[in-house]
């Protein structure tokens, strides 16, 4: 159950050696003693060296097999997890390469099957857990550059931006019925996705995520940007004319 | 039967649950059997503070429509009800009858079955233990579908005290015959006094409770130093006919509990912050007279200044707000004394401060009072409420108390279990009566109970 202070006891990491989810899960061990979580990612050094991390951080950790990509398996996977799920962060993404991301049919396969199809395979999984415990947070790390998909990463915005409207569906829907959904909406993160890109302005960390989503769940908020300042800034972007937008350096 | 939200007094955790309003032992029996995986668990007024009465993804069931009087005895001062009636309701009945309940907690508004479940206690606490010490006997209604007659008496008093502050995991109480006092009139002799700190207070509580059967004292929690604890003293006893004024005389039985309004909205912010509860604190303690003696109260000035405001608890805004309440041992007041400073040096400022000593315990395994010193705190959630919180519970572990279960809202099963030693018997009762856990809370699933 999520206590009065809004700690969970129990948390799902779905894509568990994302950076972002990881500091999540740090950040609730933090405010939590005991904290359990599942970490459902691919089998591997990555999976198993953020067992160990969470284990040290004081966490209670189960890891659980999960490819992004086997989108048929997503719904089992989350039903074979018994303990409540108070806390499901659908942290798993690829950003992919831009330019190969629209010319070359796999790739952007690829981007979509992970970004959108893994995403809404495992959300509707998710849901249907919270119409059965009639409680809990989906936390969606969606990204700014759905809000307005540009020409260098369209493809990529693409996936985010139906992903984000999935989400920000998903919330009301299960509004009613116990379940809250909160829509992170982070800009660059400096993070192992974005290792050799150069950074965004106002470019962010996993940290900065993390701390801005405990709090966020804490205030039973619904959609976030981080940092915060990058709301007005997509405001902005949002409503400038295309032949504008277009001549943008971003 | 409905989909419905529901949280706690405080206002935090909400889920949702299907609340049923069951008419008869039947529907009873059959929401026990068609219980889901989530179970079923029931509620009364709401007045506990976090998760107890709320079973999320579950079934609630809504017993306050159970609020019969089913047998009066005058004679022997005993009253048979069903377990929905409000203690306020019931006082209202029986005052005329020159009848008084022998333990009322700080709100008239919680059902017969919560006071059991919670086993309340009232001010009078150091003279007459809690609500469990004055049931003769209950009904209770098992996961096996019998309805159980017990006592403490009785074949099976391990299932009573299991009950009694069981937080409804044992079973559901349909009815209770409950001993009561004889009383002359509903008012009150009052003594108020206020004391400048802490010591002061805790040296007058010692020596000047056994003088009366109502204690309790209300302090400062916003300021430190030399006027830390500076707090007021309100005691007294039971009015007897002569001791009052001749006009109150022929209406010394009427039931005096004015409401004077409503918290209509609940506000888009918390109206209790640091300024406004510094404020109240000040206020509080400054319309306190120095030393009064022998005031005539009615029940609401005396017993539940709260009750006057309906739906006060609102006024904590959308978060809401934690109560806590603990006690220590009488020999533990170093803790309590670092626990009050801790409060009021944490920033977070609380307008509700009660505090007072216990008498003896209940036989019961979850039962929360135990002679020593006890605080309750209402602090509303904002960062940094879960360390503060956090370091009183390891303070009250380390001196060997505990936490209140009516008022908990986040506590640990691990500390849970460092704080009631008795835990397991509780358990093991538990396990017996309903081994296949159809009894669920929010509650019990946040402490594993």
């Amino acid at each position: 159950m999520i206590n009065a202070l809004g700690n969970p006891q129990h948390v799902l990491l779905l894509g568990g050696t994302s950076d972002i989810a990881l500091a999540i899960a740090r950040r609730y061990a933090g405010l939590a003693p005991g904290l359990r979580v599942t970490l459902a990612a691919r089998p591997g050094e990555r999976r198993d060296a953020a067992v160990t991390e969470l284990t040290a951080a004081g966490c209670v950790v189960e890891a659980v097999d999960f490819d992004a990509v086997d989108t048929a398996a997503h719904r089992a996977i989350v039903e074979s997890i018994e303990d409540d799920i108070d806390i499901a962060v659908v942290a798993f993404g690829l950003l992919g390469d831009p330019e190969q991301a629209w010319t070359d049919v796999d790739a952007a396969r690829e981007l979509a099957e992970v970004n959108y199809v893994g995403a809404v395979t495992a959300g509707v999984a998710l849901g249907a857990r919270i119409r059965t415990q009639g409680h809990g947070v989906i936390v969606a790390l969606s990204s700014v550059a759905g809000e307005r998909p540009r020409r260098s990463n369209f493809v990529y915005g693409s996936t985010k931006a139906g992903m984000d409207a999935f989400y920000t569906g998903l919330g009301e829907a299960l509004r009613e019925l116990g379940g809250h959904v909160l829509v992170v909406r982070p800009g660059f993160v400096h993070s192992k996705m974005t290792t050799g890109l150069e950074a965004a302005p106002l470019a962010t960390t996993p940290e900065g995520v993390a701390e801005a989503v405990v709090e966020a769940v804490r205030d039973g908020k619904e959609q976030i940007w981080v940092p915060g300042t990058m709301r007005v800034v997509m405001s902005g972007l949002r409503h400038l004319p295309r032949t504008v937008f277009r001549r943008l350096p971003i | 039967m409905t989909r419905t939200t529901l949280t706690g007094w405080g206002g935090t955790s909400p889920t949702v649950s299907q609340v049923e309003q069951p008419r008869h032992l039947d529907d009873l029996r059959s929401a026990i059997a068609q219980a889901g995986s989530r179970g079923v668990i029931t509620r009364g007024l709401g007045r506990s503070y976090g998760d107890p009465a709320q079973n999320a993804g579950g079934t609630v069931l809504d017993l306050t429509g159970w609020n019969g009087i089913l047998d009066v005895d005058t004679r022997a001062r005993s009253v048979r009800v069903q377990a929905g009636i409000s203690l306020d309701r019931l006082l209202r009945a029986m005052l005329p009858l020159g009848l008084w309940l022998p333990v009322v907690p700080g709100t008239r508004q919680v059902t017969v079955g919560g006071a059991i479940a919670a086993d309340v206690h009232g001010k009078n606490h150091h003279v007459d233990g809690s609500f469990g010490h004055h049931l003769l006997s209950i009904e209770l209604l098992v996961p096996s579908g019998d309805v159980l007659t017990l006592s403490p008496s009785g074949d099976d008093p391990e299932l009573f005290w299991a009950t009694v502050g069981g937080m409804g995991l044992t079973g559901i109480v349909l009815e209770a015959t409950i001993q009561l006092k004889r009383v002359q009139t509903s008012y009150f002799l009052v003594d108020t006094e206020r004391t400048p700190d802490l010591g002061t207070l805790l040296d007058r509580l010692v020596t000047g409770d056994a003088a009366y059967d109502y204690s309790v004292a209300w302090f400062d929690t916003s300021t430190t130093g030399s006027s830390l604890g500076r707090s007021v003293i309100t005691r007294g006893n039971s009015a007897r006919l002569d001791d009052l004024d001749p006009d109150l005389r022929s209406r010394a039985l009427e039931f005096a509990a004015p409401q004077r309004g409503r918290v209509p909205v609940r506000p888009p912010i918390s109206m209790v912050n640091r300024v406004s509860a510094k404020a109240f604190n000040a206020l509080w303690y400054a319309k306190a007279p120095r030393h009064r003696t022998g005031e005539v109260q009615d029940i609401t000035q005396f017993f539940h200044p709260l009750d006057v405001v309906g739906d006060w608890n609102r006024l904590y805004g959308p978060r809401g707000f934690c109560q806590y309440q603990f006690v220590v041992p009488d020999a533990e007041v170093a803790a309590f004394t670092e626990a009050v400073e801790r409060i009021a040096a944490s920033g977070h400022v609380s307008s509700l401060n009660v505090l007072k000593r216990f008498g003896e315990a209940s036989p019961a395994p979850l039962s929360f009072p135990v002679p020593g010193w006890t605080l309750a705190v209402d602090l509303p959630v904002r960062p940094g409420l879960g360390a503060l919180l956090d370091h009183l519970d390891a303070l009250v572990v380390e001196a060997g108390g505990r936490v209140y279960l009516a008022k908990d809202s986040r506590t640990t099963p691990t500390t849970l279990r460092q704080m009631y030693p008795r835990l397991d018997e509780f358990l093991a009762v538990r396990h017996r009566v309903d081994p296949h856990g159809v009894l669920r809370s929010d509650l019990s699933r946040r402490l594993d109970l």
